[in-house]
């Protein structure tokens, strides 16, 4: 043994091969760990279970009537909306932020002006798109809190956004897009499946 | 060199600790977790058979994707009782009415192979005797005055008890007495199904498990290798 | 770029020892050039200890601590959480594994007399954290509130009860009820999680401090910080950390790596050693399993409780059991003032140290294979013969150790 050693610790290309060859390898490992891990904390089987897709029989659901259900533990509202609502929605196209439902808040199937698979039948998750409040049902026409102009829609009493009887949100107002309507689609003519196109794809 | 060897038998010692154990002699269960036909016949047989006392309160209907069951196939083979794809598999039971009739809750089956173990399993759904002293009419050689019915009695048929004196020791074997609808090698298999099912249903994971497991050892094998070769170059220095 | 980092760099210095820091700890800590196989398992315990608390954080995140629940909430993770079951294994897993890195670094200790001035208060340390990973595997193992979750805990607790005078107290004290519940086992939950954990963090930090400060011994058991080059002040035998021990643990590692992942992805249970096969049927709190025995780390311990069988000077046997228990792990903590030698390393000393730590091991085996048998005669007759054999070893050390005949240690330290 040599009575003195000395250390040089120079980087050589060896050395620095090796050492980036290890640090690549060394990544690839953390995200291979880290992945799992990640993963564990998405919905677990049981929450996809609970989240899994809702039947809805709506043969008594009168027009003017308002059915609110739970999907993904969320409201969901199913509405069905009389001639005179309907016509509400052109009307007040010109105080809409995106009146012609522009932005991704539905299926492609529900972007028409009633949002909806059947014109009267309005599905909508019962949340506002500011932060989360659940908007009221105001049917009154010009109720002295909303003014003169109010039509019927959705009021959220939180900070006062504004939707009308499609859950189109109105122009000038904290909420920023139109409510959302979830995928849904009709088994029979009264059998609603709410959550999902069709009943493999659940 | 020497304290070398010492210690390496030192090492080695744990494993002759674990080498040990006999216990009763038990059949080994032929079982195979990766025969997707076998474990779907034993699911089929776990929902027609086992279902209806015991629970398996832990597994999910829609789980058996792993084992080549898709959900329609799911929902017309092994769901009867209107409940949905994602639901626990639970027994249509209650607990009071188990112990009511058996006089304990049969227990869930969710990991009663993770606990008895598959050849406990595959010798006791094998071992059923007829025996008039009992409640249920019916005793177990691996399990003693089992609270448990013979359910497949119709399908093995009926077994008696035979005990001969070897040796002045006595022993137990069993002589069938009445044919069932299958053939003993037919219920063999059988019960295997059965048995490679509950295997499957104790830990659903294992074979992505197994399958995860050889990639990330032939990574570290690799990594190995490559710091085996870091290492080397920086002692390098070491004289 | 680099002169960015550079003025960085300095910016943090003057507000945080950061440099100074990592050249104290890592570039410029010289270890010994020497160690051995066995100096891998210092990093290996730091490893699995990192390796628990991530994926303790992700069990707490699916565990319910509730005895109705809490079986279900662990098959639940197993199940229906994604990749719950990995998390889970690398858990139950890293838990037996622990306690294999830790027996093997204090081995390692025991051999060349790691515990000997100047380095008793490190072996001390090392204890504390012994007992408060014996703690947390205790505390860990009742969570799941299976069967041997419950009887198994049930006795150690019962052995409280054993204590004159305040033991009935203390017992009620521990349990929280009247028997082992619900209440037990939420608060068990919580020394899992919060306290233990946090005891054992600082405690290692300590440990890490307290051999900086001495500097690491060697397979040689010599000092090399008695011979220091006059110029630069290193010692002539020693290397900096890093890079050389960063580089020589990194193989450590994966080599421990690649055994670790063997059990958690081709045998999670290890026939029955890691997770027991009764641990998967639900606590029932009628009914004994037929054979209960610990997890295969406490078994050594276990056997020497069993194995005083009379009374014996006013104490009765139960008292005795218990007292013996507890002395075969804090006698650990006397080696340092035990150990005569003038040597310390097992290089260098003689034949009856090397048969009586060759005895020691021995019995330490044998007790824990007792521990995992249902106790006959015979066996109670092994567990006294071999506990006598454990206490032996530390016992006549004093003596034994003065007396051997040593070899005399080199100066320098040799390959």
């Amino acid at each position: 043994m040599a009575d003195s050693f000395s250390i040089e610790n120079e980087m050589n290309g060896r050395r620095r091969f090796l050492v980036a060859a290890t640090t690549v390898a060394g990544g690839i490992a953390g995200a291979a760990v880290a992945t799992p891990f990640l993963l564990s904390m998405m919905p677990s089987e049981r929450a996809k279970a609970a989240g899994a897709p809702v039947e809805v029989d709506i043969e008594k659901l009168e027009p003017g009537m308002l059915l609110t259900v739970e999907w993904r533990g969320r409201v969901v509202w199913i509405l069905n909306r009389t001639p005179e609502m309907l016509a509400t929605l052109e009307k007040l196209e010109g105080q809409l932020a995106d009146p012609n439902s522009e932005k991704d808040q539905q299926p492609d199937y529900a972007q028409n002006r009633t949002r909806s698979i059947k014109p009267e039948i309005l599905v909508a998750v019962g949340l506002c798109t500011h932060l989360g409040c659940s908007p009221i049902l105001r049917k009154d026409i010009a109720p002295e809190d909303l003014g003169p102009d109010w039509l019927g829609g959705f009021f959220c009493p939180c900070h006062g956004s504004k939707f009308d009887l499609a859950g189109r949100v109105y122009s000038n107002l904290p909420a920023p897009t139109n409510m959302v309507v979830p995928p849904h689609t009709y088994l029979t003519d009264t059998r609603l499946l709410v959550g999902a196109e069709s009943k493999e794809s659940a | 060199m020497k304290l070398r060897t010492y210690l390496f038998i030192l090492c080695m010692a744990p494993l002759a600790i674990f080498a040990a154990p006999p216990g009763m002699p038990l059949d080994k269960a032929p079982i195979d977790t990766k025969d997707n036909a076998s474990l779907q016949r034993g699911a089929e047989t776990f929902v027609n058979y086992c279902l209806t006392c015991h629970a398996a309160s832990y597994m999910r209907y829609n789980r058996h994707r792993d084992i080549g069951l898709d959900e329609p196939t799911v929902l017309d083979k092994l769901v009867f009782t209107g409940q949905k794809a994602g639901d626990l598999m639970l027994t249509a039971m209650s607990e009071k009415e188990g112990e009511e009739w058996f006089g304990v809750v049969p227990p869930d089956l969710s990991v009663i192979a993770r606990s008895r173990g598959a050849d406990w399993l595959y010798t006791y759904l094998r071992a059923f005797y007829r025996d008039s002293t009992t409640v249920p009419g019916w005793n177990n050689l691996v399990f003693d005055r089992a609270a448990m019915p013979h359910v497949l009695y119709e399908l093995q048929g009926e077994q008696k008890l035979v005990v001969n004196i070897v040796d002045g020791k006595e022993i137990e074997s069993l002589e069938l007495e009445k044919p069932g609808k299958l053939s003993v090698s037919e219920y063999d298999q059988y019960v295997a199904d059965l048995v490679n099912y509950l295997v499957y249903l104790g830990e659903p994971a294992a074979n992505d498990r197994k399958r995860i497991g050889m990639y990330v050892l032939i990574f570290l094998f690799g990594f190995l290798a490559l710091s085996i070769a870091l290492k080397r170059e920086y002692w390098r220095d070491i004289h | 770029m680099s002169k960015g980092l550079n003025s960085l760099k300095e910016w943090i210095d003057k507000r945080f020892p950061m440099t100074s820091n990592w050249e104290a700890h890592l570039s410029k800590y010289y270890a010994p050039k020497n160690f051995n196989f066995w100096y891998y398992f210092g990093s290996l315990a730091l490893l699995v200890l990192v390796n628990q608390l991530l994926t303790g954080i992700f069990l707490t995140m699916n565990y319910k601590p509730d005895a109705t629940l809490a079986f279900a909430s662990v098959e639940y993770i197993m199940r229906d959480v994604d990749y719950g079951w990995l998390i889970r294994y690398m858990h139950s897993t890293g838990a037996s594994m622990f306690f294999v890195v830790v027996y093997l670094h204090m081995f390692r200790g025991m051999m060349y007399g790691s515990y000997r001035k100047p380095r008793e208060l490190l072996w001390l340390i090392g204890m504390a954290i012994f007992f408060v990973l014996m703690s947390l595997a205790f505390t860990g193992y009742i969570l799941p509130w299976g069967q041997m979750s419950y009887w198994g805990a049930q006795v150690i607790v019962s052995m409280f009860g054993a204590i004159p005078v305040v033991g009935d107290s203390l017992t009620l004290l521990l349990l929280g009820d009247f028997n082992l519940s619900d209440a037990t086992l939420n608060r068990f939950f919580a020394y899992h999680v919060v306290t233990l954990p946090l005891l054992m963090i600082v405690l290692v930090f300590v440990h890490i401090l307290a051999l900086h400060e001495v500097g690491s011994n060697n397979p040689d058991g010599i000092e090399i910080k008695s011979n220091k080059n006059p110029k630069t002040k290193i010692p002539v035998d020693g290397i900096p950390f890093h890079p050389y021990y960063s580089v020589k643990d990194i193989v450590g590692v994966i080599g421990f790596l690649i055994i670790f992942c063997t059990i958690v992805f081709f045998a999670p249970e290890f026939g029955g050693y890691f997770l027991e096969h009764n641990n998967f049927i639900p606590a029932n709190t009628l009914q004994t399993p037929d054979h209960i025995a610990p997890v295969w780390y406490f078994t050594p311990y276990y056997s020497m409780l069993r194995a005083v069988t009379v009374n014996f000077l006013w104490i009765d046997a139960k008292l005795w059991g218990v007292i013996l228990m507890a002395a075969a792990v804090i006698i650990f903590a006397f080696l340092p003032w035990l150990d005569r030698s003038p040597v310390k390393s097992i290089r260098y000393k003689g034949p009856i140290f090397k048969f009586a730590l060759t005895m020691f091991v021995i019995s330490f085996f044998v007790l824990g294979w007792l521990g995992m048998k249902a106790p006959t005669p015979l066996y109670t007759l092994l567990a006294q013969i071999f506990t006598v054999i454990y206490f032996a070893f530390f016992l006549l050390m004093p003596w034994y150790s003065k007396i051997d005949k040593t070899k005399p240690e080199p100066k320098r330290v040799t390959k």
